[in-house]
C-alpha cells in the first residue's frame, strides 16, 4: 500500500535500504535489553531504520552523490554493521541469543497473536493518516515545487510519508525478513501500476495484491513441511508482478504486442488495397482483371493479405487473375481521400 | 497615474554552490504588466522566479508582494512550472491536475468538493481542454500538458502569475491560445511574469521586459528598452532584432 508512494517517487530502493538499515537496530536492542521481546526489537529496528533514512536524505542533499549511490552506501554500511553485531551476539554466553537471525529471512510461524494485533493496529493508523493527508501526499508526489508555492510545508509531508514507509517495513521484518522486505513493499505496487491510471485505485489494488500474496504464500508454505513462509510470500507477489506485466490490458506486454501486430496488418491491408486501387484506376472498367504477379513488386503484399481482401469481398480472385469489386473500389477510394485529408 | 508595485525584489543573490547564479538583483514590477524575462541559458531566469516564490532559499535579499513579505501573500500568487519538471506518467487525470490548483486555498486536510471541481472545469474550458478532462496525463501532447499547467494556475485565481517557459516545445496553435489567455489576464488587471526564450516575439507578446544575465541588465517597457544595446549587453553578441510596433 505504502509501496505505491515509494514506486511513484522513484525511490524504490529506499525500501531495501531501510530494511537493511533496521538490522543493527534489532541487534543493539537485543544487546541492551538482553531479551527477545518483539516490541523492543522492532523499536530498535524502527529507530535505526529512521536514522538510516535521514542519513540517506542528508547525503543526497548535502553532497553531489546520486541517490542510488547514497542508498547503496547506507544499505551496505548498516547491513554490514548489523551482521557484525549478530555474529558478536552469537558468541555470547546467553541462552536467549538463538533465533535473532529469523529477522534476516523472516519467519511468519513465530508470529503470535499479539504481533498480529499490533500489525493490524499500525496498519489501521497508516490507513487513517493516508486518507487524511491524501491530497497532500498526492500533490507532493506529483509536483513538489508547486506544492511549496501553494504554502504547504513540503518537508512535513515528506517526513510523514517516509516515516510511514519505514514503519511499514519494520513491521514486515518479522514476517519476510530484512533481505526480502523490499520485494514485499514494491511488488504489489509495481503490479498495481500496470492495471490502472488512477492513484487511488493503484493504492487500493496494491493493498489487495499484498494481502493476497500474504494469504496465499502462507497457505502454500503451510501445506509443505520445509517451506519457510517469507520467501513463498515474496514469490507469490512476484507472480502477480509477472502476470501484470504481461497481461494488463493497457500497459501489458502481451496486449501491446498484439495491438502492434494488428495495426501493422491493418496498414498492410490498406496499403495493398490502395495499390490495387491505383492499378484498377488506370482502366476504365474497375473490375478489369489483372495478374497477381503485378502485386509481387509491392512490398507488404502477401498471399494472406490478398486472401483477407477476398474474404472482405473487396477483391475477386480467378486463378492468377484478380479484380477489384465495386465495394473494394469504393472502400479504397474513401481510404485514399481519408488519408490525404489526414495528412493536411 | 501612479502604478502600484506588484513585486519588489531587493538585493537578491542566489547561489547553488560557490558561483552565484543571481547577483544583487533589484527589480520592481508594476501591477498590470505582461512581462518577459529574457536572457541566455544559465542566466538565472528560472532561478529568479523560484527564488521569488520561495522554492529556493536566497543567500541574501528580500522579496515583497504588494508591500508585504511573500509568505503573507501566497494566495495572490500563482505559478506555472516548467513542463519538464514533473513525471507525466504519474497515475492521474487532467482534471485532477487542475484541481491541484485549489489545494492552496483549501489548506491542510480539507478535501476538494463541488465548488473546486466547478472552478477546475471552468479553467479547463478557458484553455480549450475540456474534452480531455478525463484523459490520463501521459496521453496528452506536450502542448496539451502545458495548457493543463496553465489551467491549474488559473484555478488559483491569483493577482500575479509566474510562468516558467510556457511556450517551450508547443505548437503554433497552443502558443496562440496561451498568449491570448495571458493577454486576457493582463486586461483583467493581473500581473503576468513569463520566462521567455524567443526574442522575436517579445515586442509582439509583451509590454514590459527584463534583461537578465546573472545581474539585471535592464528592466522597463518594451518600447523603451528592447533595443540592440541591451540585447548585446545581455547576450554578449550583437543580436539583431527588428522591433515592430
Amino acid at each position: 500500500m505504502l509501496g505505491s508512494f515509494a514506486v511513484l517517487r522513484k525511490q524504490s530502493l529506499l525500501g531495501d535500504a531501510i530494511s537493511h538499515a533496521a538490522l543493527p537496530g534489532i541487534a543493539i536492542a537485543f544487546l541492551i535489553t538482553g531479551a527477545k521481546d518483539t516490541n523492543t526489537l522492532l523499536l530498535g529496528a524502527l529507530v535505526s531504520g529512521l536514522i538510516g533514512t535521514f542519513w540517506i536524505r542528508g547525503i543526497i542533499t548535502k553532497t553531489h552523490l546520486k541517490s542510488d549511490t547514497a542508498l547503496g552506501l547506507i544499505l551496505s554500511l548498516f547491513f554490514g554493521f548489523g551482521m557484525l553485531l549478530l555474529t558478536f551476539i552469537q558468541k555470547q554466553p546467553n541462552a536467549n541469543q538463538a533465533g535473532l537471525d529469523k529477522y534476516l529471512f523472516g519467519q511468519a510461524a513465530t508470529l503470535v497473536e499479539r504481533d498480529v494485533w499490533m500489525m493490524a493496529i499500525v496498519t489501521g493508523i497508516c490507513l487513517i493518516v493516508m486518507l487524511t493527508f491524501w491530497k497532500e501526499f498526492k500533490i507532493l508526489l506529483f509536483d513538489a515545487d508547486y506544492t511549496k508555492t501553494l504554502g504547504f510545508n513540503t518537508k512535513t509531508i515528506d517526513i510523514l510519508i517516509t516515516s510511514f514507509i519505514v514503519l511499514a517495513i519494520v513491521l514486515g521484518l518479522q514476517t519476510v525478513g530484512v533481505v526480502l522486505m523490499s520485494a514485499m513493499l514494491l511488488a504489489p505496487a509495481a503490479a498495481a501500476r500496470q492495471w490502472t491510471n488512477s492513484l487511488s485505485v493503484m493504492v487500493f489494488l496494491a493493498a489487495i495484491f499484498g494481502a493476497f500474496s500474504g494469504v496465499f504464500g502462507t497457505a502454500i508454505s503451510a501445506t509443505q513441511n520445509n517451506l519457510s513462509t517469507g520467501p513463498v510470500i515474496v514469490l507469490v507477489a512476484s507472480v502477480f508482478v509477472v502476470f501484470s506485466f504481461v497481461f494488463s490490458p493497457s500497459r501489458g506486454l502481451l496486449f501491446k504486442q498484439i495491438r502492434f501486430i494488428k495495426n501493422r496488418r491493418d496498414l498492410e491491408l490498406h496499403k495493398t488495397l490502395a495499390f490495387m486501387y491505383h492499378i484498377a484506376e488506370s482502366h476504365e472498367n474497375i473490375s478489369h482483371p489483372h495478374t497477381v504477379r503485378l502485386l509481387n513488386n509491392f512490398q507488404g503484399y502477401t498471399k494472406s493479405t490478398l486472401q483477407k481482401l477476398v474474404d472482405k469481398q473487396y477483391v475477386e480472385l480467378n486463378g492468377n487473375m484478380w479484380n477489384l469489386t465495386k465495394k473494394g473500389f469504393e472502400t479504397a477510394a474513401n481510404l485514399y481521400t481519408k488519408q490525404t485529408t489526414d495528412d493536411e | 497615474m501612479k502604478q502600484e508595485i506588484a513585486v519588489k525584489v531587493d538585493d537578491l543573490t542566489v547561489a547553488y554552490n560557490y558561483k552565484p547564479v543571481l547577483w544583487d538583483i533589484d527589480l520592481e514590477i508594476p501591477e498590470g504588466v505582461l512581462m518577459a524575462i529574457v536572457g541566455p541559458n544559465g542566466a538565472g531566469k528560472s532561478t529568479l522566479i523560484k527564488a521569488i516564490l520561495g522554492i529556493l532559499k536566497p543567500i541574501a535579499g528580500s522579496i515583497s508582494i504588494y508591500g508585504k513579505p511573500y509568505e503573507d501573500q501566497r494566495k495572490l500568487v500563482a505559478y506555472v512550472p516548467q513542463k519538464g519538471s514533473v513525471d507525466w506518467d504519474f497515475p492521474t487525470t487532467a482534471l485532477d491536475v487542475v484541481m491541484m490548483g485549489t489545494y492552496g486555498s483549501l489548506g491542510w486536510i480539507k478535501r476538494p468538493g463541488q465548488k473546486q471541481k466547478k472552478a477546475a472545469l471552468e479553467a479547463l474550458e478557458k484553455v480549450g481542454m475540456l474534452p480531455f478532462k478525463n484523459r490520463q496525463i501521459s496521453q496528452l501532447s506536450g502542448g496539451q500538458q502545458q495548457r493543463i499547467f496553465l489551467a491549474r494556475a488559473l484555478v488559483q485565481d491569483a493577482s500575479i502569475y509566474f510562468m516558467d517557459e510556457p511556450f517551450q516545445g508547443v505548437d503554433a496553435s497552443t502558443e496562440i491560445a496561451i498568449i491570448n489567455i495571458l493577454k486576457a489576464l493582463r486586461k483583467a488587471g493581473k500581473t503576468v511574469i513569463v520566462v521567455h526564450h524567443d526574442l522575436q516575439t517579445v515586442p509582439e507578446y509583451f509590454d514590459w521586459v527584463t534583461f537578465l544575465n546573472v545581474k539585471k541588465i535592464a528592466t522597463g517597457p518594451v518600447k523603451d528598452i528592447f533595443n540592440d544595446d541591451n540585447l548585446t549587453k545581455t547576450y554578449g553578441i550583437n543580436y539583431k532584432v527588428s522591433i515592430q510596433e
